[in-house]
């Protein structure tokens, strides 16, 4: 059985190791003083779709990623370390967006990719925490979704079994394909690059970066069609102006606060509107939100 | 999550030798893979960036999940279970990774399943991965017998074994015995040919060095009634066939993740390779230089975690309101420790460079046959690499046991505790100077490179290269300690006495060995600021240290032998 595998992937400022210039005044923060990396979660994302394929000869995994031109990077990465290729969508006019833009653009080029029988991701992003990513584009591509998954337990006839990581302690759910899965930091690992591959795919690189190559290499990319990385333009993907970038995005950011978390205990609550309509009301009632 | 390549410049610095120039187009047969292989470099600037990237990859999971998992290995260690070794769970995750990663049979060309890489990227990742686990580093590094089956055995051994090696499978080199260890002659596992040709093999081997691999190079006598070297073999045997069974692994000081194993062979089949009776005299000969160059890198890399845990403790421990390293006591250690450290890794670097260019020509010549000038250099090389390898490998695991001492020395009662990684550090460093040849049998290996004057050559060539102003001093040192040197050698040959060169023939192999890395670190500080530091440093001790020789040897007087004559 051979399937198409989308992973989708963040490049994200690695906040796991922040210096004291990592935050600019305004509470934003600066990615210049920050390495540029794969977001890691979607890296154990990115295992769980190599394993399918160790699993499964025939399988492509191909890396969707939404950002700057150089996010052309974490593609050649998860080329070293077993993708197929991948897809950078860029263009100016996505700049800006939230959860909302962000999942309808990536909804869109997840359509154009087309044939899709799985598609993964990480839980979340470290530069944003919101996991809502992968649950929006599921939602807009009207597929099921399996979240925070551990493990992909099997993957055959039409449906995929996976162990999920809860607070309390597992579950294991089955989910007719396609789907979208998004993968929890216990997962395992990723595997490391691979040297041979890093050898083979050093050169993929995306259009834009090959304009700036020296003659010898821009020959050797030209024959290789491999060591091309796409790259979509919103208009590549029919994405439609009003729901991308600034326009398409809801989220206003009114400003940026550091907040130290002075919580000591926290609360459950029922998995139910009554429960959360009454979260709410308290939360506008003491002026956290609203 | 440190990366062990990229917090280290030196190692790029010692990468970007000029001579690697040469290296990589030799290797490169003038990059003609290009066109077979995709993965293969088209120039050397692309060679040489894949080596950085890869070695960058090495650099990764060392300082990730290798270096976590030193401490767990140390503590868990191997174990037998019915006959068949089961690696700690941590050396079980390190191996996988390094499988994952294609560093199996870095050093075997592509048509093999290989890297093709150079000796000297191969044995830079040796000198990480030791820095990581320096246990491991010996699971990991006997991919080198893979050279032995790629120089001396037949195509059909090759296609069927190397690229076993280049997926991950290990290997191990099953020579010592219980009463064969410095002494190999005296192997005497019995090698049997059978009625068909075939060869079975029958007795024990003791302290071998991951016992339990896939692929054994075995040193057999094959030829009955014989008693010394001319009577041995080689042979391949292979675990998939069984008749082989580790009896038990010694508990050990250090390196315990390493297991040494004791092997009873029970009518196991194996094959032979290359010419009956060569075993020892031209195939372990061979493996050996390769494998004391592996524990000269293994030793560069305990030296540096060694000096870099220490670093980081005196930097930190706070006494008398400042931290240690404020002490000049500490200081100096600290500095001598990173000049033995650098001394020690410009020699390795340098010798890695020699094999590789006479390795490469005598692979060249199995494809068309040399000029003379190219067998002219091939010979060259040879010899270099033949004098440097036991100075490398016996003064640079030397200087690593020296650093691990000193290390726990400037963490003072906490460095005695199990506590600092400096304690480990300091029982594995102290396997080097013994395996793959005592520091005593590797003066053995090199005096007579003192006395045929290949030291004095290389000091000759080293001599004649210019230098900066501001290392002139340093040179001008070394111009006396070469004169000191050449009268306390001659004045050991005047005496003519096989007995009394050997008394004297540390001392002397330690002074070429002292001039020459005082050199390497002269040309590594002319091409590189961050040496200077280091070259006057070492300059000095070898100033003191070449001092103590010259003046034991024009004091001694050959009748004193006899005070030295243990009862």
């Amino acid at each position: 059985m051979s399937l198409n595998i989308v992973v989708l992937a963040k490049q994200v400022p690695d906040t796991r190791n922040v210096g004291k210039d990592a935050m600019k005044e305004d509470g934003t923060i600066n990615r210049a003083a920050l390495p540029a990396i794969f977001n890691p979660e979607d890296l154990n994302a990115l295992e769980q779709a190599l394993r399918i394929k160790d699993a499964n000869p025939g399988t492509t995994v191909t890396l969707l990623t939404m950002g700057l031109p150089r996010a052309s990077e974490i593609i050649r990465e998860a080329m070293m370390r077993g993708a197929d290729g991948g897809i950078v969508l860029t263009d100016r006019v996505l700049g800006g967006a939230d959860t909302l833009a962000t999942s309808y653009s990536l909804a869109q080029a997840v359509k154009k990719i087309g044939n899709y029988d799985l598609i993964l991701g990480g839980r979340q992003a470290i530069d944003g925490d919101t996991a809502q990513v992968g649950p929006q584009i599921a939602e807009k591509l009207g597929l099921p979704q399996v979240t925070y998954a551990e493990d992909i337990l099997e993957i055959s006839n039409g449906h995929i079994v996976v162990k999920r990581r809860l607070e309390n302690g597992v579950e294991t759910v089955k989910a007719p394909l396609p789907c979208v899965v998004t993968v929890n930091g216990s997962a395992p690992d990723c595997r490391p690059r691979n040297a041979m591959r890093l050898m083979r795919f050093k050169y993929a690189t995306s259009q834009s970066e090959q304009a700036k190559l020296p003659e010898q290499i821009k020959e050797i990319v030209a024959k290789r069609p491999e060591l091309t990385i796409r790259e979509w333009s919103a208009a590549d993907v029919d994405a439609d102006p009003e729901q991308i970038g600034m326009p398409g995005s809801p989220t206003k950011v009114k400003n940026i606060v550091n907040v130290v978390f002075t919580a000591k205990e926290s609360r459950r609550l029922d998995n139910d509107d009554e429960s959360l309509e009454g979260l709410v009301k308290e939360l506008l009632a003491n002026h956290t939100i609203g | 999550m440190a990366n062990f390549y990229i917090d280290n410049p030196d190692l790029r610095h010692h990468l970007n030798h000029p001579l690697m120039q040469k290296i990589v187009e030799l290797k490169e047969r003038n990059y003609s893979d290009a066109a077979k292989y995709d993965y293969a470099p088209m120039d050397f600037a692309d060679a040489m960036d894949s080596y950085d990237k890869v070695l960058e990859i090495v650099g990764d999971i060392c300082g990730g999940t290798i270096a976590d998992n030193a401490e767990g290995v140390d503590h868990d260690g191997p174990k037998v279970e019915n006959g068949r070794v089961i690696y700690a769970p941590g050396t079980q995750e390190n191996l996988e990774l390094c499988r994952k990663a294609g560093l199996m049979g870095m050093a075997m060309p592509r048509r093999l399943g290989g890297l093709n890489f150079p000796i000297t990227p191969y044995i830079m990742a040796a000198d990480i991965v030791s820095r990581a686990d320096t246990g491991f580093e010996n699971l990991w590094g006997l991919q080198d017998c893979a050279e032995t089956i790629y120089e001396f055995a037949d195509e059909d051994q090759k296609q069927r074994y190397i690229p076993r090696v280049c997926k991950g499978e290990t290997m191990s080199m099953d020579l010592t015995e219980p009463d064969a260890g410095s002494d190999l002659q005296s192997v005497m596992l019995k090698a049997t040919q059978k009625p068909d040709g075939s060869w079975v093999l029958n007795g024990v081997k003791r302290f071998i060095t991951n016992g339990d691999s896939d692929i054994h190079l075995v040193l057999a006598r094959s030829e009955e009634g014989t008693r010394d070297g001319r009577g041995l073999s080689m042979f391949i045997y292979d675990k998939r066939n069984g008749g082989v069974d580790v009896r038990r692994i010694e508990n050990k000081m250090g390196i315990k993740g390493s297991p040494t194993c004791e092997l009873t062979y029970k009518n196991a089949p194996a094959e032979l390779v290359g010419s009956r009776r060569m075993g020892l005299i031209k195939y372990v000969m061979a493996l050996m230089n390769g494998a004391r160059l592996g524990i000269a890198a293994q030793s560069v890399g305990v030296s540096e975690r060694a000096y870099r845990e220490a670093l980081a403790y005196a930097k930190d421990r706070k006494q008398f309101g400042k931290a240690i390293i404020e002490f000049p006591a500490v200081s100096e250690m600290l500095s001598v420790m990173k000049a033995k450290l650098d001394a020690s890794r410009a020699l390795l670097y340098e010798t890695a460079r020699f094999v590789d260019i006479y390795k490469i020509y005598e692979d060249i010549a199995k494809e068309r046959s040399l000029s003379a000038d190219e067998r002219k250099e091939m010979k060259h090389y040879s010899k270099l690499a033949d004098a440097c390898t036991p100075l490398v490998k016996g003064m640079g695991s030397e200087y690593c046991n020296q650093n691990a001492y000193d290390s726990i020395q400037i963490h003072g009662g906490s460095g005695f505790m199990k506590d600092y990684a400096c304690e480990r550090v300091y029982r594995d460093a102290r396997i080097t100077s013994i395996y793959e040849g005592t520091t005593q049998l590797q003066v053995v290996a090199a005096i007579r490179h003192v006395t045929t004057g290949t030291y004095l050559a290389m000091i000759r060539d080293y001599e004649a290269q210019p230098v900066r102003e501001d290392l002139q001093w340093i040179k001008d040192i070394l111009i006396g300690l070469t004169a000191q040197y050449e009268t306390a050698v001659a004045a050991v040959a005047a005496v003519n006495d096989t007995a009394y060169t050997d008394f004297m023939a540390r001392r002397m192999v330690e002074m070429a060995g002292n001039i020459i890395m005082s050199y390497l670190l002269l040309s590594d500080a002319e091409r590189n600021q961050d040496f200077t530091r280091s070259a006057g440093v070492y300059c000095k001790l070898a100033q003191s240290e070449v001092a103590r020789h010259a003046e034991f040897i024009a004091a001694f007087n050959p009748s004193q032998l006899d005070l030295y004559k243990a009862e």
